[in-house]
């Protein structure tokens, strides 16, 4: 973990709700998967935010605008200062990938797949991504995967975009050596069903601290009590206790 | 130079700065980041008999200049506590502990200061009687003077540390249940632990946190516990650990102005994993500022 003051030098919105903020400052601290705690002004808490990539002294970070914080963030304009706490979570394990691994993400979910992805590549690994959305308005990215090089296919769940339905339906036939996965908690559990691999996958929860003082977060997994924040947010499929577990 | 040393009965402490019960956990995280030795001493997390896993999430949401909580007491027991927590923390902390003990019943109380008896690390028990957070399992000891004389009594039997009473603020009169704790035989009295609050969410419509309620906490509550420190200073001979909302060595030199001996900084732990350290060093030239030469003097200066 690591505490420093970062400066805004981009907003956009990428899609409905949807917004991009790029920040410069000190990066050597992030891997794919984990998350950054932004201090907001008259807020009190911190807002734990995925990174989406980082890379080069700029951190990029995609949210959605679900309350008060995250909309005062967007609204934020470019040479404002934002401190952040950078470094927390455990990330993605890319060595378990495999040469061919899936990378499957559903709405505000799809953000860490990013890094991770770009890194895959760097690698030599071959990903396919899967990207999974409610409707075309709130689709964003499937031009940035592409860039990266990696193999795309989009679905909507209205069919207003790409293949109708969930992300899981294109998952179907595909061949592929681990998983990574990040989105809503039913997307997730369906996701674990439906992988032919083993993998792992990337849970929210509300925080307190964000680095595992609080104990604001913990959830039951099948090795014990985890704080999502510090232990997690990634879990491998094998430890994780689904709430509709048959 | 500025003195900064203070006196909770026979022990000094380097400094009043305490992080609070709950806010700091066994303090591994913060290791990482500063010598944890700077500090005045650690309150533990809150330990009970049993391994607790605490309430359903969400147990955190945001509020104005502060935060409601409904962790549940979360811990993994006084054994665990004793037998790994503590011979961790020690291999980076050199100085005495405060262990918090919570409990459901008079035993629970009893037991676990008579687990933690002989563990030479601790230098006092804080008595958690005031956790607003959990209904189940009985009454909460802190409302009432005959239930926190009750508790009070129970640790004392098997205690062989001073036992400081954690008073909760959601009382009518706070004065009579820490005169209760006085006679019950307590060493010494804390306060205050958090206000119960509640945040409902817009779009569901129902309360955020999944226990309804929780204790609210941080700078909003600061006023509030400055004035219930102040009346308690004058209700009872005990020294005071005065905590709500600190997050300052302003708030510092407040708090002790109050009546506090020392105090602990909860909350502010969360949002700057440095405050305690940053709070530390800045108390000498705030000392300087307001001409204050031994700080342990100060105490009750408002009075």
């Amino acid at each position: 973990m690591k505490q420093s003051v970062f400066g805004i030098t981009a907003v956009r919105k990428l899609a409905d709700n949807t917004f991009e903020t790029v920040l410069s400052g000190d990066v050597s601290e992030i891997r794919p998967g984990q998350f950054v705690d932004v201090a907001l002004p008259e807020k009190f808490l911190r807002r734990p935010i995925s990174v989406c990539d980082a890379r080069d002294g700029k951190l990029t970070i995609v949210y959605k605008t679900v309350g008060a914080g995250t909309k005062q963030l967007s609204e934020m304009q470019v040479g404002q200062k934002l401190d952040l706490l950078t470094g927390l979570g455990n990330g993605y394990d890319l060595s378990l990938s495999g040469d061919r691994p899936l990378l499957v993400g559903g709405g505000v979910g799809v953000p860490p797949l990013y890094m991770l992805c770009r890194e895959l590549i760097r690698q030599g690994k071959s990903p396919t991504v899967l990207l999974g959305f409610n409707t075309k308005s709130e689709v964003f990215y499937e031009r940035e995967f592409l860039n990266l090089g990696a193999e795309v296919s989009v679905a909507t769940a209205d069919g207003s975009y790409g293949t109708k339905g969930f992300v899981t339906g294109l998952m179907q036939g595909k061949d592929y050596t681990y998983f990574y996965s990040c989105g809503p908690m039913p997307m997730l559990e369906a996701v674990s069903r439906a992988a032919t691999s083993e993998g792992e996958l990337s849970f929210e929860e509300r925080m307190g601290c964000g680095f595992g003082a609080c104990m604001g977060c913990t959830c039951e997994t099948l090795t014990g009590n985890k704080r999502i924040c510090k232990d997690g947010p990634v879990m491998k499929r094998s430890e994780i206790k689904w709430p509709t577990r048959e | 130079m500025a003195d900064t040393r203070v006196k909770l009965g026979d022990w000094t402490l380097d400094n009043p700065v305490i992080p609070a019960s709950g806010t700091f956990g066994y303090g591994r995280e913060f290791a990482e980041l500063y010598d944890l030795n700077i500090l005045g001493s650690i309150s533990l997390k809150g330990t009970t008999r049993e391994p607790r896993f605490g309430n359903p999430t969400p147990r955190i949401a945001d509020t104005p200049s502060g935060m409601l909580n409904a962790v549940g007491l979360q811990n993994p027991g006084i054994e665990k506590v004793l037998s790994k927590e503590i011979p961790e923390l020690k291999k980076v902390f050199s100085k005495p502990l405060v262990l918090n003990v919570g409990g459901f019943s008079e035993e629970e109380f009893a037991y676990c200061c008579a687990a933690a008896a002989n563990e030479e690390s601790i230098g006092i028990i804080e008595l958690n009687i005031s956790c607003p957070n959990l209904h189940a399992g009985g009454k909460n000891f802190g409302v009432t003077p005959e239930g926190a004389s009750a508790a009070v009594r129970a640790a004392k039997s098997t205690a062989k540390q001073p036992v400081y009473v954690k008073l909760t603020p959601n009382v009518t009169d706070i004065t009579s249940v820490a005169k209760a704790c006085e006679e019950a035989g307590a060493d010494g009295i804390c306060l205050i632990n958090t206000l119960v609050g509640m945040r409902i969410d817009l779009r569901t419509r129902k309360p955020v946190l999944a226990n309804r309620t929780g204790g609210l906490s941080g700078p909003a509550v600061l006023p509030v516990a400055l004035r219930m420190v102040y009346d308690v200073y004058n209700a009872v001979k005990l020294p005071i650990i005065g905590m709500g909302g600190i997050s300052t060595a302003e708030d510092v030199v407040e708090m002790m102005l109050a009546g506090a001996s020392a105090v602990e900084v909860g909350a502010a732990n969360l949002v700057n994993p440095y405050v305690c350290r940053d709070i530390v060093l800045k108390l000498p030239e705030v000392m300087d500022r307001y001409r204050i030469d031994k700080l342990s003097e100060i105490t009750g200066g408002a009075h």
